[in-house]
């Protein structure tokens, strides 16, 4: 082992900031991507089977339609998660000098879960005429495993960094490390789990929005329906249990990260029959015009009325993260989940009865913008599990502060990297949206509904 | 062998994977920017576009590979170079996002206009990722990267005679083994006046980088002569003989136009050049810091690699049928219309 890999000279506050900035934007962006990298494969074979069995042309157009955006998106996504990797030892030399063995191992395996999926997506788009039908569906499984078992493990290693287990410290370096243990940490089932279905969530409302905007515009035929329906349907399925999920986690967080919790809540006192808080501003150490439910946090939290619940004065307030940030974000996330959770039900019951997605105009304006809802939502979420592990990079073993690269001018590298971002973004939405308007090639001349349609 | 040493064995086939498959790959997008306007340059981007298309992702996994190996196997070695490569580094990986993103907006392009412009940015980053890539390198191979977080110059730790060349060297290898590769794959295709273009191409990028290298070593003896004793007179001088003798013979392959083996010379060439790099600087990774001294605990490296063995035995096959998949299409295209 090196010298000590202390921070003699620290970040300025500016170059701190702008770290956590760059980190922030780059994650935000790539995880949205990373979404749609693990749901859209599962949804788009889905549409290639049923078009396959069944026969029917517009599956297959619908399968052949994904399978384009899914080539350009898993192409940013692919880039834009190199850059993270990047930042790792650019922005956070401190964590990875000394943590990087620790987290190494679900690094490693999400190399090779990355690695299939690529090839594998290689052969799936551009092979699809050269490969049977049957073989061609076989050919797509291994991207939706490998997408999923790669979600899977980064997932871990953040999880690691917020119930870090697996190693031994001795003078501030890592001296044993039981990588499984790491990697199997306290926060890893129910973190791994919320965000794996969150993918799919965001997957399938984000597609679905893409037909409800076209239904909009008065395209009801058969195609624009059902590419609303089959997203939309895997969408509505996953998000009952995600509810479930994320209740689970916010349990894990009470009893592992309370410090955590009373910031997504807005309590500042530790005590019994806490009420739950609606909205809020946090301000001098009290959170104020917030909507309060008597006991409604302790039975949340605890399944008890009267549990104890610890607020943030347990911690001196230099331990506290953001209170407004973390608090406000867990309300978001909560109140899309739920808008989502009625969506979800409102498509469930018109089936049941009808056998139909709801006539309404209504439905379809809700059902498009469930996919900006879902982004919002994961985006609320990850500030929860993020912004609210602050000031720890590591929870209770390693500051951010201490972990940021000391060398001074991240500002401008920020600033860099928010310009190309913005270039990014623009670019990507343009070409997505001008894919998502070129209309289909016909596979079959007969159809009236998709003709005039160019081909992929 | 210890497990370090298997892990930076590991790490450098890994490397080596990169700069040969992920290398060409930049290679290609240097071709496109030098194939000329819109009309006269469309075939030979379409060839390049071909050509890469379904293999790029794949091949650049090995980068992450790579950064993931290091972080693991010598985490002190890997916040070391990041953090004094702070800005080489965001550069590259700029040029990564600028490279892949525009690429694939180029493939769903019909608009002149649009292609032009995603086509002209995924030209220009594939010259910059390599070079800033390479000049990354050239601090490592010259010791200017010291151990500790940030301590090396920020600027003249990648911006000096051996990271430079090295940049450049990293640029001219890459087209370098793209044009070799597309000489194949336009005969392939049933474009032998393509092939004929990239034959030129390759020779004179193959005079180019010989020269390039060796101004390379001349170099080394001023600026890193340590490096440069181990390469000429030590335990690394017969990947030097490999690469220069792989490298001479090239030419004439090129020359007879043997297009699949020159592939072989061509890729070995590099291959002589990386290892005899790892050879002549081994044990030494940073400036006072051996492998022993820097590798990850024992348990940690057990780990990772029993995973990346396991994993192996999923990725060579697919790695194989992908390769095999793209390779043989002609024929198998001919076959499918028959039947």
């Amino acid at each position: 082992m090196v010298t000590p890999l202390l921070n003699t000279v620290g970040a300025t506050p500016a170059d701190l900031g702008a770290a956590r900035g760059q980190m922030a934007l780059s994650l935000g962006w790539h995880i949205v991507l990373a979404c749609l990298g693990v749901g859209m494969p599962a949804i788009t074979l889905l549409a290639e089977w049923r078009g396959h069995r069944t026969g029917d042309v517009h599956y297959r157009l619908l399968a052949r339609r994904w399978a384009r955006a899914m080539g350009v998106l898993f192409a940013v996504g692919a880039v834009s998660g190199t850059i993270l990797s990047f930042e790792m030892g650019l922005l956070w030399p401190g964590l990875m000098g000394t943590y990087g063995e620790v987290i190494g191992l679900p690094f490693s395996l999400e190399g090779i879960a990355f690695f299939i999926e690529a090839i594998f997506l290689g052969v799936y788009l551009y092979a699809w005429e050269r490969l049977p039908p049957g073989k061609h569906l076989l050919s797509g499984v291994p991207i939706v495993l490998a997408g999923v078992a790669s979600a899977f493990f980064v997932v871990t290693a953040n999880a690691w960094m917020q119930q870090p287990t697996g190693f031994a410290l001795r003078d501030g370096r890592v001296v044993a490390v039981s990588p499984w243990a790491a990697m199997f940490n306290p926060a890893t089932p129910p973190q791994t789990v919320h965000m794996i279905l969150a993918a799919f969530m965001v997957a399938g409302y984000g597609m679905a929005g893409v037909y409800a905007v076209a239904m909009l515009r008065g395209r009801r035929d058969r195609y624009h329906r059902l590419g609303l329906l089959l997203p939309m349907t895997v969408a509505a399925v996953v998000t009952p249990f995600q509810i479930g999920v994320g209740d689970w986690a916010a349990h894990f967080v009470a009893d592992y990260q309370p410090v955590k919790l009373a910031a997504m809540e807005g309590v500042f006192a530790s005590g019994r029959d806490v009420p739950l808080h609606l909205g809020g501003v946090a301000v001098d150490g009290e959170l104020r015009y917030a909507l309060e439910i008597p006991y409604g946090l302790s039975l949340l939290a605890h399944w008890n009325p009267h549990a104890a619940v610890r607020g943030l004065d347990a911690v001196p307030p230099g331990d506290w993260p953001p209170v407004n940030i973390v608090h406000w974000g867990f309300q978001i996330m909560v109140g899309m989940g739920m808008a989502l959770l009625l969506l979800a039900a409102w498509l469930a019951v018109s089936w049941w009865r009808r056998r139909d997605i709801p006539g309404t105009v209504w439905f379809a304006r809700a059902a498009a913008v469930s996919g900006v809802a879902a982004v919002v939502a994961l985006e609320a979420g990850w500030v929860v599990t993020e912004v609210g592990r602050q000031p720890w990079i590591v929870f209770r073993v390693l500051r951010t502060a201490d972990a940021v690269n000391p060398a001074p001018g991240l500002v401008y590298g920020f600033a860099l990297v928010t310009a190309v971002y913005v270039v990014l973004t623009v670019a990507t939405v343009y070409v997505l949206r001008r894919l998502a308007r070129d209309v289909p090639v016909p596979v079959a001349p007969q159809e009236p509904d998709v003709s005039g349609y160019k081909v992929v | 062998m210890g497990l370090p040493e298997v892990m930076l064995a590991v790490l450098w086939v890994g490397l080596t994977a990169y700069v040969l498959f992920g290398g060409a790959d930049f290679g290609g997008g240097v071709w496109d920017l030098l194939s000329g306007g819109a009309g006269t340059g469309s075939r030979r981007r379409e060839l390049v576009e071909h050509s890469i298309g379904p293999v790029w992702e794949a091949n650049h996994v090995w980068l992450i590979f790579v950064i993931v190996l290091m972080w693991t196997g010598i985490p002190s070695v890997f916040a070391a170079v990041a953090s004094t490569l702070y800005i080489p580094l965001t550069l590259a990986a700029l040029g990564i996002i600028a490279r892949g993103a525009a690429f694939a907006f180029r493939k769903v392009s019909t608009r002149l206009w649009q292609r032009r412009l995603f086509g002209a940015t995924f030209a220009f980053s594939s010259v910059v990722t390599p070079f800033f890539l390479g000049t990354a390198a050239g601090a490592i191979a010259s010791g200017r990267v010291p151990p500790g977080i940030a301590r090396g110059d920020l600027v003249t730790s990648w911006a000096n005679p051996t990271s430079l060349t090295a940049g450049a060297l990293a640029v001219g290898t890459a087209a370098y083994l793209a044009a070799c590769y597309l000489t194949r794959d336009a005969e392939r295709t049933g474009q032998p006046d393509l092939a004929e273009e990239f034959r030129r191409r390759a020779l004179v990028t193959g005079v180019v980088v010989g020269v390039l290298s060796a101004a390379g070593l001349l170099v080394l003896h001023a600026d890193a002569p340590g490096l440069f004793a181990e390469l000429t007179t030590g335990r690394a001088l017969p990947f030097l003989v490999l690469s220069v003798a792989a490298g001479v013979a090239s030419l004439p392959l090129l020359w007879l136009r043997r297009y699949r083996e020159v592939r072989v010379t061509a890729a070995l060439a590099v291959v002589g050049l990386l290892w005899g790099w790892g050879v002549g600087q081994y044990p030494v990774l940073l400036p006072g810091v051996t492998l022993r001294e820097a590798a990850a605990t024992t348990s940690v490296l057990a780990a990772s690699l029993g995973a990346l063995a396991v994993g192996a035995v999923l990725l060579v096959p697919s790695l194989w049928w992908l390769y095999a998949t793209f390779q043989r299409e002609h024929t198998a295209g001919k076959e499918q219309a028959e039947t």
